[in-house]
């Protein structure tokens, strides 16, 4: 066998330019196009000017913003706890903060569901708390990791330097350790963010009727509406760049008050 | 450490632990159960486990979920760590542009790549959902990326001279390939696999936009079924959570005792 170790990554380039590349250019195509091939930005302005895709937007963004809140302010602590122990099995415990990941997230849901119903008697009344919850159970572990791997990873020694010089054990956490957490937040909310604008399934599994950002896509999936469903892609494709260019300069901006500090 | 810090010390990781245990455990609980719902106090029976495992629908779909898992995170492993192994070699720019490539499924929201996916093959290309193409290809491209950058920090970590000694010592590309590369890689390459294989089960939306109508995987399928009003698949359901929740304890333990093992060689080492 004569082949260069290049030629290799032939067959994943090709892959990804069929199968990651290609998907988006023709999401581009349709979403500027109507029904009959022809160019039109109809689909984008009706996105806008419609109250209902509006309200479905203003929902979805109160649902990804109170769970990304909720998960925060519940894997923060934890995380931190866990990190700064002094327990030998703390990896240990962190796994099993970590294990539900594993199981099939509508079986979870199923099971959140059942104990909800039997608290609230019925779903249909508070299904905006419901949803927030739901999300909030299925996503936590992936707030709480993140945290945790960067906590963890912290120099002990400049929280101690801190306290050396005269900060009392709360300002050196609020000067010195949240500060350098801040892109184990930053990894969490962008792995929270997007998968409550967009999850439905949550929504519709405890049985909760408005449309989220994800929704859309599959009500017009369903009505083989390629065009407006391929808009609706593209804006969330807009929301996830402007995303990861917000959370990249987050870290980065880390890295240099990181660098700062020392 | 005070007492009253010490109690909230451990207090707050055990209410986020409930929160996170109490539904799946309870649940588990009422699988052992005749009971349709949780909270009426019922007798105890196999009843759900029974039919979890005769009844054909139930057999079919959990068996359907994981062949559809072993495939796509074969296929997966074998693309993505070509890829890995070709990219880290390749120029400065074609490696860089892969990369960024690769970023895509793994930042974009899988409603939008199960979408994009299906009007490419079904609707542009014709491509029928029944012959399961759109399916096994959306698992992969879901899962190959993950392969790809399980295997790229094992490249790093590697002795670059290790294939060319190989070479100058008579080793052709292939069995250079074979002989050095990959088991270097390897340990990349299972955690890639595992990666994929997780992504595969947990997956709902890429499967709902590219699988044949009369197929399910176990999202699918629990989504369709808590609309529906079928008790006894609703509960059987239950049972089959309650055997996920163990085979995922039985890994974890597995897991941690043999990296103990190796830990613990290391050190003897």
């Amino acid at each position: 066998m004569r082949f260069s170790r290049k030629t290799l990554g032939i067959p994943y380039g090709v892959f990804l330019t069929l199968f990651v590349v290609a998907p988006l250019l023709v999401l581009f195509y349709y979403a500027f196009t109507n029904g009959q091939g022809q160019f039109t930005v109809k689909n984008l302005t009706d996105f806008f000017t419609d109250p209902n895709t509006m309200g479905t937007l203003v929902y979805s963004l109160a649902i990804a913003l109170t769970t990304t809140a909720l998960c925060l302010l519940i894997a923060y602590p934890v995380a931190y706890i866990l990190a700064t122990s002094r327990l030998k099995a703390k990896s240990v415990i962190i796994m099993i903060f970590v294990m539900p990941m594993w199981i099939n997230f509508s079986l979870r849901i199923t099971a959140l569901k059942e104990i909800l119903t039997a608290i609230e008697g019925n779903l249909a009344y508070y299904p905006f708390l419901n949803s927030v919850l739901g999300m909030t159970y299925d996503f936590l572990p992936f707030m709480i990791l993140p945290i945790y791997n960067t906590i963890v990873k912290l120099d002990v020694s400049l929280n101690e330097a801190a306290r050396d010089l005269g900060a009392d054990g709360r300002r050196a956490f609020l000067r010195v350790t949240l500060p350098l957490s801040v892109p184990g937040i930053v990894s969490g909310i962008s792995m929270v963010f997007l998968p409550a604008m967009t999850n439905y399934v949550v929504l519709d599994m405890l049985y909760n009727s408005t449309y989220i950002m994800g929704s859309l896509i599959g009500s017009y999936f369903s009505a083989y509406n390629w065009h407006g469903g391929s808009m609706i892609a593209l804006v969330l494709l807009g929301f996830i760049c402007l995303f990861t260019l917000l959370a990249d300069g987050g870290e980065d901006e880390n890295a240099r008050t990181g660098g700062a500090l020392l | 450490m005070s007492m009253s810090r010490k109690i909230v010390r451990a207090a707050v990781p055990a209410l986020a632990l409930l929160f996170l245990y109490v539904p799946i455990l309870l649940l588990a609980l009422y699988s052992f159960t005749d009971a349709t719902q949780i909270g009426a106090i019922r007798s105890f029976t196999f009843k759900n486990y029974v039919t979890l495992f005769t009844t054909e629908e139930l057999r079919n779909m959990i068996v359907g979920t994981i062949l559809l898992a072993l495939a796509s995170a074969l296929l997966a492993t074998i693309l993505g760590t070509l890829g890995a192994i070709g990219s880290f070699y390749s120029k400065k720019r074609t490696s860089s542009l892969i990369d960024t490539v690769n970023q895509i499924p793994v930042i974009n929201a899988d409603v939008v790549t199960g979408f994009s996916l299906c009007i490419l093959l079904v609707v542009v290309f014709g491509v029928s959902k029944e012959t399961y193409i759109p399916l096994l290809i959306g698992h992969v491209t879901l899962s190959a990326p993950f392969v790809y950058l399980s295997v790229i920090p094992k490249l790093k970590q590697m002795d670059s001279s290790l294939y060319e000694a190989a070479l100058d010592l008579g080793a052709t590309p292939g069995q250079a390939l074979f002989r050095v590369v990959i088991p270097q890689v390897f340990s990349g390459m299972i955690s890639g696999f595992s990666l994929a294989i997780t992504l595969s089960l947990d997956d709902y939306f890429i499967a709902t936009y590219t699988k044949p109508a009369m197929f399910d995987t176990i999202s699918t399928y629990v989504v369709n079924a808590t609309k529906g009003s079928q008790t006894s698949i609703k509960t059987a359901l239950w049972a089959l959570s309650t055997l996920i929740f163990l085979l995922v304890i039985v890994i974890v333990i597995v897991m941690n005792v043999s990296s103990g093992r190796t830990a613990k060689e290391e050190r003897v080492k």
